[in-house]
């Protein structure tokens, strides 16, 4: 048997198989064929074989590519677990998992109920424990209530006593310094803010024009007041994943992570879809749903394929922005007076659409299944011209 | 026979004189029935209205019960009236425009430029046309003086449901319906447009009533009681209260009573009005029956899942179906269904008669409806039913049946029928079957066809459906039959397969020590029929002995090839190529099963990429019928022919093994006690993120999870790894190793919500426990066995363990319902056109190329557009 060089098994291939392949399967193809010994006819044999396979597994026209899809997400739906909380490898945090993440990412809500976000970081900090927790330090955000151990109101004297929590100004690094001059920016704050001499781990904050009915308003606005690090981030923990330490941080906020220093902007992500919209653009938001939605499905040891999941995004996202599907979104603004009708408030359309005017083309299915005729796909959607002698 | 197809369909508002001009009478009295029973004309029965009893002739149109499709009336209103469903639109048009000269409050210039833009918008746009009039209305309220006639406005209020107020120098005058009329009418059609009117079908001022269409009596018919006594619908009921005011209102204005009393009336005409469209208008009381129910009146009738539109036209009853609980049948085909011949006498299909069927045709006609298989009905070339129990000498008919008859036969074998499970979740819900007509009471269908309806014999039923055009017929039999729909396009691979018994029996008969005299191989191919020579046999001496691989290989194609891991190949048996003791590496060469043992991962139901997948995928859906049909009889024929049965002993253990797991978990609880020891004396490390006592609870349970399992491996060490409870938990038959350990071993900890039980009494789950006691027992932890048995506190845990599965599953079911509704509702026009696009029903682009490469997922090889594996190895074969 004479077995073909690589260099003549590539221009075989280039030659044959390029135009008639998706570029993924050409690439595939390749890969393996390389890695053989074949004779030309094997070659030229396996060749037409993928060729042909591939074409056989053409999807026909006319197939109704959007109920399989509907059903083959909403069929598994029923086996999933209800339950909201998992610990994702992770046991400080809570994911939504199951049947109410899927809810949530075809609902397009605008908060998931549990954001969070996946934080990479680059060469520099990635390596070291330690350096990770540096970039871990800037993104949290932490409150005066979580460096305070605990607080006095002096009614006689107008004034508040922070007792700051030693173990956590350093787990936190921060020294009482930055929690007084956080505090300081409290606008609405009319007080001496006097970091106690005897004690270190104590700030007196006394008030200039004591109004007493206010001092238990104005202490909790001082332990709401934000130290340092971004909104929304309640917590960050560290990870090691490969060779490397990611953030998981419990809250989002995707636009500012990205321009902390020692974050990878390009592997950063986030689980809220209308933040990777705004941020990202449309095309990242769709492919964050696929991710989201492909995650939720495997997670729960579903099989479905990933087409489906693309066809629902791809729905989801056409318009430029994220729609929901649903009456608020995709269902919502079809043109079609009876399938929205058909859906849901019925009423209100059918009145709209007397007021409008509106004309209903009847080309959807739900329309033709309401008069009574046969639907628009599959082996009704063929039209049949005949010429009369 | 011409077919008409409707094109479009247009929604407007009907004016007062279309509803005159369609009207066939006015309805001027409240009177019902004169004394004789009989409708009064001029009535809201008026017989001018449509035919209500059969025999009767149309006094409007001429045409009986079935031809007539009735006639409106109307009623002139003494005074208009609003209608609650356009009270919105009347608001925002009322804000938008001048009171005086109706205009909309924008100047003339801008006014030009919006109609410009709407109408450019509406061609390409429609959505962003929609914004477009309410950011035009939005500008309009704004304006605090016309700019057209530039008088001042003033401030409208709505005082639900259907009051308008008008605030005039502070005080707020009411706007009678005819005001409100009055202004609407002064509304140019060019403004209205802006307003999102279209003045040609829909004036703003048609939304209020000044004459009411009254429908016809088949919208609303009468019924009679059994008592002889005639009860009306809803809603004839509510039109005789409207005509009843409306006479009193009429007579009130003219003679002349005070104002007081006749605005009284008005509002009374108002409201009744209003709940004749809408008996669920907030902020008035729901018109009632006089037994207290609400009227069900227009809006209620559309509404809802009940609804005309969810209920009757988006779902249809049909005919020819019919509906039995469902039983298992081996024998059968995948693609048959068994029918009672009770059923089958009941159902028929239409049969054409042709000089080729015709001797069969007319001994089903001579058959007539009681003997199977006979006929129901006979139509003739005229269109006229003969219905066959009236009929007294069939025979007679059955001579004159010539070719142009049809004849609706009985339902008998080789039939094609459409066989459906509820919930249909996906498209293998329905499939067609092919008929096999049988004795007894139930739908028989094969086992194999359980995992895609999701069906079990434990009381459901299914429905059956009878296709009745040949158009409908060809497509069952082309797309529909189970065959097809062996694989799923869900995820690419075998939906259909073996389950349960088949699979430990393909297990046991491929087991390497299965060896078969010539007596049995014979007995196991003789099911089903086997014609053709017997193999070498793999032992020749002292006996002639074959191997169970030996006779599976007889029913593989001979140029296939396949190797992959069986499901048993884990823990001990583990095998990762085809040098293995275990034999559980399943290598089939050139037809010939040489390796391995079959189970769930080469033929199971729900496998993709296994032994049966690739065959269904490269020798088709027939021959994945036929091996189905033929294999798996032989994997049950064997599994009969060695016995298989669970026994207790099979989940029992010796002695020694008992004390050993009870050593296992008495350490795990004293690592229990211990935690809660360094709980109480605050020495517990807590989990970052955690409060000491989320710490503490997570602890245990991990703790005690790791204990059930060790106490598992324990039990499955002493059990029997060849007895049948193990065969079927290791070929994944049925059962988990799992299950094993809890009937063997330990159930382990019981949860609700995914923490251990703590609620139920004062601050422990039952009285028996100290309150505050976080020791496992006292949290549901179940140390017994299923075989052992449990005590009544372990028994009461795990019910609520249970219960808590059954809440779940009912709260699941609803809302992934109501999901995949949404789902099917927004996707179901997507569609892949000729140029391999996918796209809207209106044709706008959704994908260029269906899942970025065109492939369809049922054809795929688990969502691989071609495996190029399974091609190199057909071609190059085993020289690798």
């Amino acid at each position: 048997m004479k077995f073909l060089s690589r260099e003549e098994k590539e221009e075989i291939i280039n030659k044959k198989a390029r135009e008639h392949l998706s570029p993924a399967i050409f690439e595939e193809l390749k890969s393996k064929v390389m890695e053989m010994d074949l004779t030309k006819e094997e070659l030229e044999r396996i060749i037409n074989e993928v060729i042909v396979e591939y074409r056989s597994n053409l999807i026909e026209p006319g197939e109704a590519v959007g109920t399989v899809t509907a059903q083959s997400i909403g069929e598994p739906g029923t086996q999933m677990t209800l339950r909201t909380f998992h610990y994702a490898g992770v046991r400080e945090l809570n994911v939504t998992l199951g049947l109410p993440r899927l809810i949530e990412l075809v609902d397009a809500r605008k908060t998931p109920s549990n954001p969070v976000m996946t934080i990479y970081l680059d060469e520099e900090h990635s390596k070291d424990k330690e350096r990770a927790l540096e970039v871990a330090r800037r993104i949290e955000m932490t409150k005066v209530v979580n460096v305070t151990r605990g607080y006095d109101i002096d009614l006689y004297t107008a004034t508040i006593i922070l007792h700051l929590d030693p173990e956590m100004l350093s787990d936190k690094g921060v020294t009482r310094e930055d929690v007084i001059n956080a505090i300081k920016k409290l606008r609405s704050l009319k007080a001496d803010i006097i970091p106690d001499e005897t004690d270190k781990y104590r700030i007196i904050i006394r008030f200039q024009e004591p109004e007493l009915e206010k001092l238990e308003r104005i202490k909790d606005k001082i332990l709401d007041v934000k130290i340092k690090g971004i909104k929304n981030i309640k917590r960050v923990i560290i990870q090691k994943r490969g060779d490397e330490y990611v953030l998981i941080s419990d809250g989002s906020n995707l636009e500012e992570v990205m321009r902390v220093k020692g974050v990878d902007p390009t592997r950063t992500i986030t689980n809220n879809i209308h933040e990777i919209e705004k941020v990202l653009g449309i095309e990242a938001a769709r492919q964050a749903l696929i991710n989201e939605i492909m995650n939720v499905l495997e997670e729960q040891g579903l099989d479905v394929d990933i087409r489906h999941v693309m066809l629902v995004a791809d729905l989801m996202t056409r318009t430029g922005t994220v729609k929901q599907v649903g009456r608020h979104g995709v269902t919502g603004e079809k043109p079609s007076v009876l399938a929205r009708a058909a859906f849901e408030v019925t009423v209100k359309h059918l009145l709209d659409a007397a007021a409008r005017g509106e004309r209903d083309e009847l080309k959807g299915v739900a329309e033709n299944v309401i008069i009574g005729q046969l639907i628009p796909l599959g082996t009704s959607m063929v039209k049949l011209i005949m010429k009369r002698r | 026979m011409s077919e008409k197809i409707i094109k479009a369909i247009e929604f407007g508002i009907l004016s007062p004189d279309e509803i005159r001009k369609m009207s066939v009478t006015a309805i001027v009295t409240a009177d019902v029935y004169d004394e004789d029973g009989l409708p009064v004309e001029g009535g809201i029965m008026d017989p001018r209205l449509g035919v209500i009893e059969p025999g009767q002739k149309c006094r409007t149109c001429g045409g009986t019960l079935v031809t007539c499709p009735g006639h409106f009336g109307h009623i002139e209103l003494a005074r208009p009236v609003i209608h609650v469903g356009f009270v919105k639109h009347i608001y925002d048009a009322l804000r938008a425009t001048c009171w005086y000269c109706g205009r909309l409050k924008i100047p003339e210039d801008e006014i030009d430029r919006y109609i410009n833009l709407l109408k450019r918008l509406e061609e390409k746009w429609p959505l962003l046309a929609k914004g477009l009039i309410d950011h035009v209305k939005k500008k309009a309220m704004k304006a605090t003086e016309c700019p057209h006639c530039g008088r001042k406005q003033h401030k409208i209020k709505l005082e639900k449901p259907t009051t308008f107020l008008e605030e005039r120098r502070g005080t707020q005058i009411k706007l009678t319906p005819a005001d409100i009329r009055a202004r609407l009418e002064r509304i140019p059609d060019k403004d209205a447009k802006l307003l999102g009117f279209d003045p040609e079908k829909a004036r703003p001022e048609w939304t209020i009533i000044t004459v009411l269409p009254v429908p016809p009596i088949s919208v609303r018919p009468s019924i009679l009681l059994e008592t002889g006594v005639r009860s009306e619908d809803d809603l004839t009921h509510k039109l005789v209260d409207i005509v009843r005011t409306n006479l009193r209102l009429k007579e009130s204005i003219e003679a002349g009573a005070p104002q007081i009393i006749i605005e009284d009336l008005w509002e009374l005409l108002q409201y009744h009005v209003t709940t004749y469209f809408d008996n669920e208008v907030p902020g008035i009381p729901p018109a009632k029956h006089r037994s207290g129910r609400p009227l069900r009146t227009l809006a209620q009738r559309l509404k809802g899942k009940e609804g005309r539109f969810r209920g009757h036209l988006s779902g249809k009853r049909v005919d020819f179906s019919a509906r039995t609980v469902i039983s298992p049948d081996p024998n059968l085909s995948i693609n048959e269904v068994g029918v009672p011949i009770e059923v089958a006498k009941t159902l028929t299909v239409p049969e054409r008669v042709t000089p080729w069927n015709i001797e069969e045709l007319r001994q089903c006609v001579i058959n007539g409806p009681e003997k199977w298989p006979g006929a129901n009905y006979v139509v003739r070339p005229d269109g006229r039913r003969l219905d066959l129990r009236f009929i007294k000498d069939r025979k007679a008919l059955a001579e004159t049946l010539a070719p142009g008859w049809v004849v609706e036969r009985h339902l008998r074998d080789g039939d094609i029928v459409l066989f459906n499970r509820q919930p249909s979740l996906h498209r293998m819900s329905i499939m067609a079957h092919v008929v096999k007509v049988l004795p007894g009471r139930t739908f028989r269908l094969h086992l194999a066809v359980c995992p895609p309806y999701n069906a079990d014999f434990d009381g459901d039923e299914m429905n059956l459906h009878v296709p009745q055009s040949e158009e409908a017929r060809a497509e069952a039999r082309l797309l529909l039959l189970v065959q097809e729909h062996i694989l799923s396009p869900r995820y690419g691979g075998p939906i259909i397969g073996g389950i349960q018994d088949y699979i430990s029996g393909a297990y046991l008969l491929t087991a390497k020590t299965t060896l078969l005299t010539k007596e049995e191989v014979v007995e196991l191919l003789s099911v089903i029929n086997y014609e053709g020579e017997l193999p070498e046999p793999a032992i020749l001496s002292p006996k002639e002995l074959w191997s169970g691989k030996q006779v599976f290989s007889l029913f593989l194609p001979k140029d296939f090839n396949f190797r992959g891991r069986a499901n048993v190949s884990a823990g001990l048996l583990k095998c990762e190529n085809e040098e293995c003791f275990w034999d559980s590496y399943i290598v089939v060469k050139k037809g010939k099963f040489l390796l391995g043992v079959l189970d769930k991962k080469a033929i199971g139901s729900q496998q993709p990429e296994s032994l049966f997948h690739w065959l269904v995928k490269e020798y088709g859906s027939e021959f994945g019928k036929e091996f189905i049909d033929k294999v798996f009889k032989v994997f049950l024929r064997y599994i009969e022919m060695r016995g298989f049965t669970m026994l207790l002993d099979d989940v029992s253990i010796p002695k020694e093994a008992l004390k050993e797991i009870r050593a296992k978990l008495m350490e795990a609880y004293e690592r229990v006690r211990e935690l809660i020891r360094q709980y109480e004396g605050g020495k517990l490390e807590p989990i970052p993120g955690r409060t000491l006592e989320e710490s503490l609870e997570i602890k245990i349970m991990e703790v005690l999870a790791e204990a059930r399992d060790g106490a598992g491996e324990i039990a499955s060490k002493y059990l029997d790894p060849f007895n049948s409870a193990f065969i079927m938990a290791r070929t994944g038959a049925r059962g988990k190793v799992l299950n094993l350990t809890q009937m063997a071993a330990t159930l382990g900890q019981q949860s609700v919500r995914g923490e251990r039980i703590h609620r139920g009494y004062r601050n422990r789950p039952l009285p028996h426990f100290k309150p505050g006691d976080v020791g496992p027992e006292a949290r549901g932890f179940v140390r017994n066995s299923f075989r052992v048995g449990l005590t009544p506190v372990e028994v009461f845990f795990h019910a609520a363990g249970g219960r808590e599965g059954l809440v779940d599953t009912a709260v699941r079911t609803s809302q992934s319902g109501y999901m995949q509704r949404r789902l099917i509702n927004a996707l179901q026009d997507l569609r892949v056109e000729y140029d391999g696009t996918v796209r809207t029903a209106e044709g706008g682009i959704v994908q260029f190329v269906y899942g970025e490469d065109g492939v369809d997922p049922m054809k795929s090889a688990h969502g691989k557009a071609v495996n190029i594996d399974r091609i190199i190895e057909k071609v190059v074969g085993w020289r690798l």
